[in-house]
């Protein structure tokens, strides 16, 4: 378990970065390294060069400004989860980050790094989606912003294009109408998840109305419910759990009809917690 | 008697004026240990040293048809690139056969594998380069070509006529067949009141240690001697077996065994990556060094407990039982494991099945079979785990079929205490054991009634708990029965060495060793205890075939029970040479004399007379001042092995308090208890967490643990992440309780504890299970490990 020689740079600028990233195709960039550094020493890849990035400026730190929350690519988990702004305006962020991992883990891993990798499987990108979030990247072309709903695209692949690197996430922030809700189930603490879900909506009277359903580890990216959300949307949970449409595969934790049967007992979970919420 | 973790230790003949026994002290190595400052495999560092990767077969059967690895040779670092059969000049190969298991067969086995590769990671070609990172670099350039062959991978299909077989020359893919019948059965069957039968499955798991297998060997080719660092549990067995396969003689060979990281049985057989590096250094004539990484280690390290075992059980309404028959089907590697044997786990399953009973009659049959899978042997309570499933789930599965509390139906079953020495229908033969005072105990420590009445309240509204037992026996400080009697250099006596030194201080060096369950605390406190100093003065000396007496080293819970023993033993017998010498320089009488404390003194007013540190300044620089012919001989070596009894058996009961989620098949462990009896206990402490170091590898066993394969042979899950094993998160608290019937074996009269919680948790956590799913409906479990979608399926949620 000793990762294949490869070359090693520390970018000093995020334009240094994207120019290393360009000369350097087989080029892999380094942040918390939480599942690359593991990736590398099973010999799963073996890029030529690592490109580290902790050591530009600027992309930590978590702001609360014009209605959103923005979190830098190189936010540590730990942070984000000791974070008053998190904890405050992005209530669904603060429940799933006890999830992730092991605190070992969240001490090093980033949150840009886990959109950037995009495991369907884990926490934070199924938040994202539940939260209508954005990404912003900046590439050789400059910088451009990503809505959620366009950014996974398929197993570990996203929109980020070659030379793109991911510069921070973006949540609407929660308000008096903000309604969120998270579980998952995992057969020991901080595994990955056999199924999970994270969800928001919008109090609406006693109901609820914008509803946004995005399931992890039951495909090949983060999932959104459409039609379960919609019969949320007019207080039917059993008919929302009756409308879930996924078809997870089977893995080595759990076959597919049993991870389909928890995906609607989460629903029921979760569908309580929306509805049970008084900010 | 009974002690309890929290009360204080009680008198015996033992508690000698400054005894440690039946104290939790600390133990002497903690602060090296917690600084960081142990010696692992890892730390050894030589001069000239050189590092293996293996490359392994990533089919579960191929025939080797080329290697290329000319551009390995020339790659960066790369010393050596070895095959098999260049190894085979170097090392012969090996069959783990044993005389007592009748018929048991084995085909011969290299280092590294010649021709044909026979499981998925088994070693086809050596690295050897200047670091593990080149070594593994160079792998990569080698080019193996393969012809697949058909793997064997269902023990169920593996003697049919049309399955192939594995090894032509044993002519099938049977390794060990044992039968027995005891008693009439099937007229004690025809006369029961319920009959109840079950097919119990045991998931192939493995035993995860912090550190993994390591080895450094170091061939001097000047002094003709083979030193071999060794993270291993019997360094002398591995002397014997090094010396054999390299030609040598035992006293060419030396095996060093310092701190070892955790071995659970896994460290106590041959492995042949092992035995390929000890034969690379020799060929090679420089330090070679091995350590598994997790990846390879999921593939190498022994695998156990893959069982398929029928059983059943037959009851009067009285709930008395009256027979018990199995039938055991395991299915193990290509190989039986060197020198124990693969053979060994299904012979204990059908010694110990119904073991707890005092019931006559008794039908078993095992098989065990050859599969391409990796191999399979010994791990942490061989054989226990899956005995008393089987055993206490149809025990458990016949109370309820005649509605009977399942602690009755244990009360009027188990072995009454007043009834020893006994012998089960098996024929292991018990000498004292606690069956009921264990139970009666755990019934008071859970509290039961109240505990059944929160239980039945709890269902009201839809919450379902289960209450589970577990009534087991365990077998500890093995005699020569176990290993020696079947032709295997496995010795089960074992030595101790003490010696005052010029300042008065004692050494003891044991042929038991460290693997970090705190052997070298108990060994202290014996020689402590039976010589008459305090701890602080005593160093202990483990894992040196140079230098440390001939023994066993640490297996079947025995380095407490035997080497603490000989440990004893060799404290008092200094402490009668040190009162010679002080009965010489006081003109007393040696008989009138003790040691306490470090320091000579009146047996009978306590008075001090002479401090040891002057005593061995007299002895050792003044001798001359002492009686004309007095010789001091301040330097004792005892040996001991168990020879009234085959093995010391100790009893315990276990219990599981735990709640089913039944959306989601989720189990959440609520508590566990263990009350057991290892007879005299040395060191509280250790004990209990034996117990619950234990219990926890049970629980992994119930719940989490199991080498996954598809029907090619690959292993589909051997990497921490996909194969999980139990976290501190999900563990309960566990409460140890105590009975202390000692052996008469010894003076001592201590027995092992280092695989009761083990063997009894996987079975009280199934029962458990079953007792909350019950008034469901659901299908009683019995197939681990109990995972959501089987509990699912159960509940027919799924």
């Amino acid at each position: 378990m000793k990762p294949a020689p490869f070359a090693y740079k520390k970018a000093r600028s995020l334009d240094e970065a994207i120019a290393l990233l360009g000369e350097n195709p087989d080029a892999r960039l380094l942040a918390g390294g939480q599942s690359l550094v593991a990736t590398l020493n099973m010999r799963l890849s073996a890029p030529g060069l690592l490109i580290a990035i902790n050591g530009i400026g600027g992309l930590d730190g978590i702001a609360h400004k014009g209605g959103a929350v923005e979190i830098g690519a190189l936010t540590r988990h730990c942070a984000a989860e000791r974070s008053d702004a998190v904890g405050k305006h992005a209530p669904l962020i603060a429940r799933a980050m006890p999830f992730i991992g092991h605190p070992a883990i969240r001490n090093r891993g980033t949150l840009g790094g886990s959109i950037a990798f995009a495991d369907p499987a884990a926490e934070l990108p199924a938040c994202l989606l539940a939260l209508d979030g954005e990404i912003d990247a900046q590439g050789p072309k400059g910088k451009r912003t990503i809505k959620a709903g366009d950014y996974f695209k398929g197993l570990y692949e996203t929109a980020l294009g070659p030379q793109e690197i991911l510069t921070a996430i973006r949540l609407p922030a929660a308000n008096a109408g903000s309604r969120v809700g998270f579980a998952e189930l995992a057969r020991r603490h901080g595994d990955y998840a056999i199924v999970g879900l994270a969800a928001s909506a919008r109090a609406d009277g006693k109901g609820l109305k914008d509803v946004r359903l995005a399931y992890f580890g039951v495909g090949n990216t983060p999932l959104r419910a459409e039609k379960s959300e919609a019969a949320l949307a007019r207080g039917d949970v059993d008919g929302a759990v009756a409308a879930l449409d996924l078809d997870p595969h089977d893995d080595i934790q759990a076959t597919g009809a049993v991870k389909k049967h928890l995906a609607g007992v989460l629903l029921r979970r979760v569908a309580a917690q929306l509805m049970e919420q008084r900010p | 008697m009974k002690i309890t973790a929290d009360s204080p230790p009680v008198l015996s003949v033992l508690d000698r004026p400054n005894s440690y026994i039946g104290r939790a002290v600390p133990r002497p190595n903690l602060q090296r240990l917690t600084q960081g400052r142990g010696q692992y495999i890892s730390d050894v560092t030589l001069p000239r040293m050189a590092h293996v990767a293996y490359l392994r077969s990533p089919h579960a059967h191929a025939r080797i048809v080329s290697i290329s690895a000319e551009a390995a040779k020339k790659a960066l670092g790369v010393v050596a690139v070895v095959t098999g059969a260049e190894l085979a000049k170097v090392m012969t190969p090996w069959v783990g056969v044993l005389t007592h298991l009748k018929g048991i067969k084995s085909a011969p086995q290299s280092p590294i594998a010649v021709e044909r590769a026979c499981w998925q990671g088994e070693a086809v070609c050596a690295v050897v380069a200047r670091t593990r990172a080149q070594a593994e670099d160079a792998c990569e350039l080698i080019d193996i070509a393969y012809e697949e062959l058909p793997a064997v991978t269902n023990p169920e299909t593996a003697l049919d006529a049309s399955t192939p077989v594995i090894h032509a020359s044993l002519g099938d893919n049977l390794c060990f067949e044992r039968k027995l019948d005891v008693g009439e059965v099937d007229k004690a069957f025809a006369g029961s009141h319920a009959v109840v039968e079950a097919t119990f499955v045991t998931g192939r798991h493995t035993g995860v240690c912090t550190e993994p297998r390591a080895v450094v060997a170091d061939w001097n080719e000047g002094e003709q001697r083979m030193t071999v660092y060794h993270a291993t549990q019997a360094p002398h067995m591995m002397q014997n077996l090094f010396a054999k396969h390299l030609d040598l003689s035992e006293s060419q060979v030396r095996v060093l065994t310092k701190d070892v990281g955790g071995s659970f049985g896994i460290k106590v057989h041959t492995y042949a990556d092992e035995m390929a590096t000890v034969a690379l250094s020799k060929l090679l004539k420089r330090p070679v060094k091995f350590v598994a990484d997790r990846i390879e280690s999921f593939v190498t390290d022994i695998h156990a407990r893959d069982h398929r075992i029928k059983g059943k059980i037959g009851v009067t309404k009285d709930g008395v039982i009256t027979a018990f028959e199995i039938d055991d089907l395991t299915g193990i590697g290509p190989y039986s494991v060197y020198p124990r044997t693969s053979g060994i786990e299904a012979n204990q399953v059908v010694n110990l099945t119904g073991g707890p009973y005092n019931c006559p009659n008794y039908r078993a049959q095992a098989r065990v079979v050859f599969q391409n899978k990796n191999v399979m042997c010994q791990y942490r309570a061989v054989g226990h785990p899956i005995a008393v499933a089987v055993t206490e789930g149809l025990v458990e599965l016949a109370a309820a079929k005649i509605g009977m509390d399942p602690l009755e139906i244990r009360r009027r079953n188990l072995f009454p205490d007043d009834g020893y020495p006994a012998q089960t229908a098996s024929g292991l033969k018990l000498e004292q054991l606690s069956h009921h005072e264990a139970l009666a105990h755990l019934d008071t420590m859970i509290n039961y009634a109240a505990l059944r009445a929160e239980q039945a309240a709890l269902r009201k509204k839809g919450i379902y708990r289960g209450i589970g037992f577990a009534s087991f026996i365990e077998v500890t400080n093995p005699s020569a029965a176990f290993y020696g009697v079947g032709g295997a250099k496995i010795t089960s006596q074992d030595g101790a060495t003490v010696k005052l030194d010029a300042q008065g201080a004692i050494t003891i060096h044991s042929g038991v060793t460290e693997q970090g369950q705190g052997a070298e605390a108990v060994l202290a406190q014996c020689v402590a205890s039976s010589f008459g100093v305090s701890m602080e003065r005593v160093r202990v000396v483990t894992g040196d075939t140079d230098n440390t007496p001939y023994g066993g080293g640490t297996w079947a819970s025995r380095a407490a029970g035997i080497g603490g023993e000989a440990a004893w033993q060799a404290g008092k017998a200094l402490r009668g040479n040190v009162l010679a010498v002080a009965g010489a320089m006081l003109q007393a009488k040696p008989e009138d004399l003790d040691i306490r404390n470090g320091i000579v003194v009146d047996k009978i007013t306590g008075a001090e007379r002479l401090g040891l540190d002057e005593l061995a300044r007299v002895a050792y620089f003044r001798p001359d001042t002492l009686p004309p012919g007095f010789q001091a001989e301040l330097m004792v070596t005892r040996h001991y092995v168990p020879r009234a009894w085959p093995f010391a058996f100790t009893n315990g009961i276990q219990a599981s308090y735990l709640e089913v989620d039944t959306d989601t098949g989720f189990v959440k462990l609520l508590r566990h208890w263990c009350v057991e009896d290892c007879g005299t206990i040395i060191n509280p402490q250790l004990v209990n967490e034996q117990i619950r170091g234990g219990v926890v590898q049970g629980i992994g066993a119930a719940l989490f643990e199991q080498c996954l394969y598809d029907e090619r042979g690959q292993m589909l899950n051997g990497n921490m992440a996909d194969y999980l094993v139990p976290m501190a998160v999900e563990m309960p608290d566990i409460d140890c309780g105590h009975v202390v019937s000692p052996t008469a074996d010894s003076e001592l009269g201590a027995k092992g504890a280092g695989e009761a919680g083990t063997a009894g948790a996987p079975a009280c956590i199934m029962n458990a299970i079953n007792d909350a799913l019950r008034p469901l409906g659901a299908q009683p479990l019995t197939d681990m490990p109990f995972t959501p979608g089987k509990i699912l399926q159960a509940l027919g949620k799924v």
